[in-house]
């Protein structure tokens, strides 16, 4: 499997508000503070999406591979 | 030596100085920019009479705001200083967005056919103003331009204000029903009333530049570009901007970050150096230099008791977006009708407190859009830097990544639904109250027009289809929208059919005198309209014509 993700918009009008809100999530926090929320974050949306096909061909293209 | 020359008007000699007149004015409105000029047309259009008291006697002092938005030409179309903008200004086509070197993505600012106005125009404040300043002389009996006329005090008393005013041949006083404070961000009228204006300031320090200059640093000629970088090449600050005014003058906006010394900036050869980085070999003169860092802020309350403030003096937000002087023409447009209506007695003040509900609204939806644009170019940790970094790296590829892009959303009009004086719709299939009636390519007797020509000013039944067509109820100004041509002279045909398709067939809109529609019906529901149209005006019964 090489798929990768076309990466369509499905935040629409709520991706200002996303983005807000993940950069408030951050601030104030030391960098290595901010590094282990991501890792939550990541781990906690893998398993919102709960599909090893779509976490696969969003991890390839994230990694580009 | 600035391509424009600021012509000064003349201080006019009043009678107030010598003591020979004790009227009391309608309206005064403290500043001639944009936004007095602006709210002293709007006024006159509605028979209300205004005096307009500015400190200085030159429109602008360099070139200032000069992204105007559709909605803000719609406006200034109703005020009838548009079609001098259009044919003057510079109409946007194509953006451009570079992350380095690399194009990232492009769109396309093209005018819809269907719509009187373009997207944006660029145009310089100071022809903004002299438009504005020249409309205003078709009005001698009800505009009351004072230059070199500075207020110094406003007092309150139960039925009117009394303003001091300072000129250079003396002082006097005048008496006003209601003050308009249009004097700006460092507003002396906010000042003396002690009003708080809270907000948030950004460290973050912009040059902006306008230069002269024959050859264009875009590909084509013709083709008006507006191109924005993130970490552009030439320049080690986060951002830049450069994009086209009349008379072949550029803007270039630099972002030049919170450790940059203003006064070493401004100095012409270190801004001659960083605009050559910008557009190479080409000769330019440079014609006007500004370092700025800004603020977002706003008042709590808009009115107190009879003073009114619009405009900047009422919020300020940074430039991304164009949302300062485009929300100050629509606080304009928002205020006028409310306040000549109760002036006229035809409705209660009460309907001025909607001016406050819907414009610190959409003030405040102005801020949030124009401070997020500003975080997504001032990251503030490593972590923010990298997230930007990381979705301009994706948006070249991915669509998302490309709508998280923020470089400034571009002014557009908040909707006002659920507000105090819309009536929600029961049916989905129309156009949402609270939003301006959008334009449309229309015939009347053959010959060719736009939708919003036709509205404005008053409140205007629009109806849609055959069947609505009949619903003609006493004492409101009607329009009907046919669908095919019709041998009735004051009827409008939808010449491309997206009146019907946009409104519905067969509705029955209200529509406010500043084109926002207030409610919608189907023909079954037409025994609500009276109470819509009470609602519209905040309660009061309306009088049949203006």
């Amino acid at each position: 499997m090489t798929e990768k993700l076309t990466g369509e918009d499905k935040l629409k009008d709520k991706g200002d508000d996303f983005y807000e809100l993940l950069i408030t999530a951050h601030e104030g926090l030391e960098y290595d503070e901010s590094v282990a929320l991501n890792a939550r974050l990541v781990l906690i949306l893998a398993n919102e999406i709960g599909d090893i096909e779509v976490l696969a061909a969003a991890l390839r293209t994230a990694t580009d591979k | 030596m600035p391509h424009y020359e600021n012509i000064p008007y003349p201080f006019k000699r009043p009678l107030e100085l010598d003591g020979k007149s004790q009227q009391l004015y309608p309206v005064a409105i403290v500043g001639a920019g944009p936004i007095g000029l602006s709210m002293a047309i709007d006024l006159a259009l509605h028979g209300i009479r205004s005096v307009v008291l500015d400190d200085n006697n030159v429109v602008s002092v360099g070139s200032r705001a000069i992204c105007w938005a559709k909605r803000t030409l719609e406006i200034f179309d109703r005020l009838g200083v548009a079609d001098r903008m259009l044919e003057k200004g510079v109409t946007w086509k194509v953006g451009r967005l570079f992350h380095g070197e690399e194009e990232v993505y492009n769109f396309d600012l093209l005018p819809d056919d269907n719509h009187k106005m373009p997207a944006f125009i660029n145009l310089q404040q100071y022809y903004v103003e002299q438009y504005l300043v020249e409309r205003t002389q078709d009005f001698p009996d009800l505009i009351d331009l004072r230059w070199l006329s500075k207020v110094t005090d406003e007092e309150l008393e139960d039925e009117k204000v009394t303003v001091s005013v300072s000129t250079p041949e003396g002082n006097y006083t005048l008496d006003a029903e209601y003050v308009v404070a249009c004097d700006g961000a460092k507003s002396s009228v906010r000042e003396r009333l002690g009003l708080p204006f809270k907000g948030h300031t950004f460290e973050e320090r912009f040059l902006i530049a306008d230069v002269e200059m024959e050859q264009s640093p875009f590909p084509d000629d013709e083709t008006h570009e507006r191109w924005f970088w993130f970490e552009p090449p030439f320049h080690n600050g986060q951002s830049a901007l450069l994009h086209k005014q009349p008379d072949n003058i550029y803007r270039i906006d630099l972002q030049l970050g919170p450790e940059a010394y203003p006064e070493e900036e401004a100095k012409p050869e270190n801004v001659i150096r960083r605009i050559k980085q910008v557009v190479g070999d080409r000769k330019f003169d440079l014609d006007w230099v500004s370092v700025y860092s800004f603020t977002c802020a706003k008042l709590d309350r808009f009115i107190h008791d009879r003073i009114i403030f619009v405009g900047d003096s009422a919020h300020v937000v940074s430039p991304f977006g164009a949302r300062g002087g485009n929300g100050g023409i629509q606080d304009v447009d928002n205020l006028g009708w409310k306040l000549a209506a109760v002036l006229k007695g035809a409705a209660e003040p009460a309907l001025l407190e909607s001016y406050h509900e819907e414009r610190s609204h959409g003030s405040a939806e102005n801020i949030l859009h124009s401070s997020r644009a500003t975080n997504f170019m001032t990251p503030k940790s490593k972590m923010e830097a990298i997230f930007r970094q990381e979705v301009l790296n994706m948006a070249e590829h991915l669509p998302f990544a490309r709508k998280l892009v923020n470089s400034g959303r571009l002014s557009a009009p908040c909707s006002l639904a659920d507000m105090a004086l819309q009536t929600p719709a029961t049916s989905p299939t129309s156009i949402p109250p609270g939003t301006v009636c959008p334009d449309a390519a229309v015939t009347q007797n053959g010959k060719r027009g736009w939708l919003l020509n036709h509205l404005g000013g008053e409140f205007i039944l629009l109806t849609t289809g055959e069947a609505a067509k009949e619903y003609d109820p006493e004492g409101l100004k009607k329009l009907h929208v046919s669908a095919s041509e019709t041998d009735e002279t004051d009827e409008l045909v939808d010449v491309t059919g997206t009146i019907i398709a946009e409104f519905g067939e067969n509705k029955i809109y209200l529509v406010r005198p500043d084109q926002h529609i207030a409610a919608c019906f189907d023909l079954s529901e037409v025994e609500c309209l009276p109470t819509a149209l009470r609602r519209a005006n905040a309660g009061s019964m309306m009088e049949a014509a203006e």
